[in-house]
């Protein structure tokens, strides 16, 4: 098997113990799951499947999930303190066994409820030396990493999108790496997750929410200290 | 990224480098980032893997309860006991082994390398080489990229995962990278760094994965102490002029391949092995009850 790791995926991830796909994975999976609803999570139901269900509390997975919808890195030494921190932070949270269909198997899902009442459904796989995979977000299925600059645009299914928004990445000398689109049904919500080789400002983000049919707009770049 | 230690070695013999410089070089135009950049990155990697060693605690105890303490016996034997069969620094790697091991089940920070449950075996021999002054900053720095070098390989030719290849994928190869790092600290060159590699990871060729109630804990922790003591037996063999009589990509190739027969139930899924004997299964039953009735 081929897999292409650079020299500090080897030496590295700097983590928390004991596991990096069940700690740090996890860990990673709460944090984009943050970003992804947009704002601070007052409430979780987590889902664990698999061997994150059966070996997962002897591994911190259910800290890890918790620390990461905290915002804290994989990194963060506060990790096995997590769920006082989330009770002085607010967040309630809950964990239950789920048996999910073809699912990998160390898959976590999160319906999360923020503090201004959004609300997200996000399933991630932990794929092994820290490594993610978000598989769903809001029952549109998707295959992201955000191992890059990662902007996920949610439109009204209609032509011209695509070209509109791409067009302006190029113009402002953004490379994508990777392009995807899922969409739930023809005419319905269409996801494009972009993956792209330079992180991008703010104002170009806002420039995308503006556009006809754009219906969210979500970046991640786990290299920044996103704050949401 | 190569394909091979062998195209490392005879990189560095047409153009007369250093292993590390080759392993180096290759960062940069692979993620395209500047020389400053990778050494500012490899020097955090460092700086992180010394505060992991010094944060150990030994009041600390793993969520099954079964690890902890251990590391700080071995550091009390060693600077008491005075009749030990290994000399001084030998019991410095093994102390350091477990703390980094027990540390990691305890969720302390750590660096993984390549792997967290095999984090514990280029601490163990490099942070007490650096402490006694042996090597300079630079030299620990080139030594960690000699290391990642040879991961890399392992990891494009066989397997850095327990769950794909069994332990020998992941202590085997810390062991394999602990190996070569050391040589090149001991002014080994290019081939002898290679051969360091190979030996170490066939000695630990078939060892399989078999953490008690799927755990890094039982016998993780302790298979860290095997990967350093190999690595600097077979350092200091290297040294001495003897070579792998199986060249090392080949050895690679016999540890990918020995992964992949290996039975499932030995590959990470506390099926087989020691996870299988009556006090694993006990403990499993034991740690789940626990955390059922939490």
């Amino acid at each position: 098997m081929a897999i292409c790791m650079n020299l500090f995926d080897i030496l590295g991830p700097v983590m928390v113990g004991p596991s990096s796909s069940h700690t740090a994975g996890a860990v990673r999976i709460g944090h984009i799951s943050r970003i992804l609803l947009k704002e601070k999570p007052v409430k979780a139901e987590i889902y664990l499947h698999g061997s994150f269900a059966t070996t997962g509390i002897g591994h911190g997975t259910d800290k890890a999930l918790v620390a990461g919808l905290l915002g804290m890195k994989p990194d963060d030494e506060r990790i096995p303190d997590s769920f006082a921190l989330a009770r002085d932070a607010g967040l309630q949270f809950s964990f239950e066994t789920r048996n999910i269909k073809d699912a990998h198997p160390n898959t976590a899902l999160l319906k999360l409820t923020g503090e201004g009442g959004n609300k997200t459904e996000i399933q991630a796989a932990s794929i092994g030396g820290g490594r993610i995979t978000v598989h769903r977000v809001n029952g549109v299925d998707v295959d992201f990493s955000a191992e890059k600059p990662t902007l996920i645009v949610h439109n009204i299914d209609m032509p011209g999108r695509i070209a509109k928004v791409t067009s302006l990445l190029y113009e402002k000398q953004v490379n994508i790496a990777t392009m995807q689109l899922y969409r739930s049904k023809r005419g319905g919500i269409a996801v494009m997750v972009m993956e792209l080789d330079q992180p991008v400002d703010r104002e170009i983000i806002q420039w995308v929410e503006k556009q006809d049919g754009i219906t969210k707009v979500t970046y991640i770049d786990m290299e920044e200290n996103q704050n949401v | 990224m190569f394909e091979s230690l062998q195209s490392i070695v005879e990189l560095g013999s047409t153009q007369q480098k250093a292993f590390w410089q080759i392993v180096l070089e290759d960062d940069l135009s692979e993620r395209q980032v500047s020389r400053e950049v990778s050494i500012k990155q490899m020097t955090d990697t460092w700086d992180a893997m010394l505060l992991a060693a010094a944060a150990y605690d030994k009041n600390l105890r793993s969520q099954s309860g079964l690890v902890g303490g251990d590391g700080d016996k071995m550091e009390q034997y060693r600077t008491c006991f005075g009749k030990s069969l290994c000399g001084d620094f030998v019991l410095k790697a093994i102390a350091g082994a477990l703390q980094m091991g027990e540390s990691n089940a305890c969720m302390k920070r750590i660096v993984a390398a390549p792997t967290a449950g095999a984090c514990g075996v280029l601490p163990a021999v490099l942070v007490p080489y650096y402490l006694e002054k042996r090597g300079t900053l630079d030299e620990m720095i080139q030594a960690l990229y000699v290391s990642a070098g040879i991961g890399q390989v392992i990891a494009h030719r066989a397997s850095i995962s327990g769950a794909a290849g069994g332990c020998q994928a992941e202590i085997g190869s810390a062991s394999a990278m602990a190996a070569g790092a050391l040589v090149h600290l001991l002014g080994g060159d290019n081939m002898q760094i290679i051969h360091a590699a190979a030996m170490s990871l066939k000695n630990l060729l078939g060892l399989v994965c078999d953490p008690v109630a799927g755990l890094v804990e039982v016998p993780c922790v302790k298979r860290n102490v095997i990967g350093a003591v190999n690595a600097m037996s077979c350092a200091d063999m290297a040294m001495a002029g003897i070579i792998s009589k199986i060249p090392p990509d080949q050895v690679i190739d016999a540890m990918g391949e020995v992964g992949e027969k290996m039975d499932v139930s030995l590959r990470e899924t506390a099926k087989g092995g020691l996870a299988a004997t009556p006090e694993g299964i006990d403990v499993a039953s034991r740690f789940s009850q626990s955390q059922n009735s939490h």
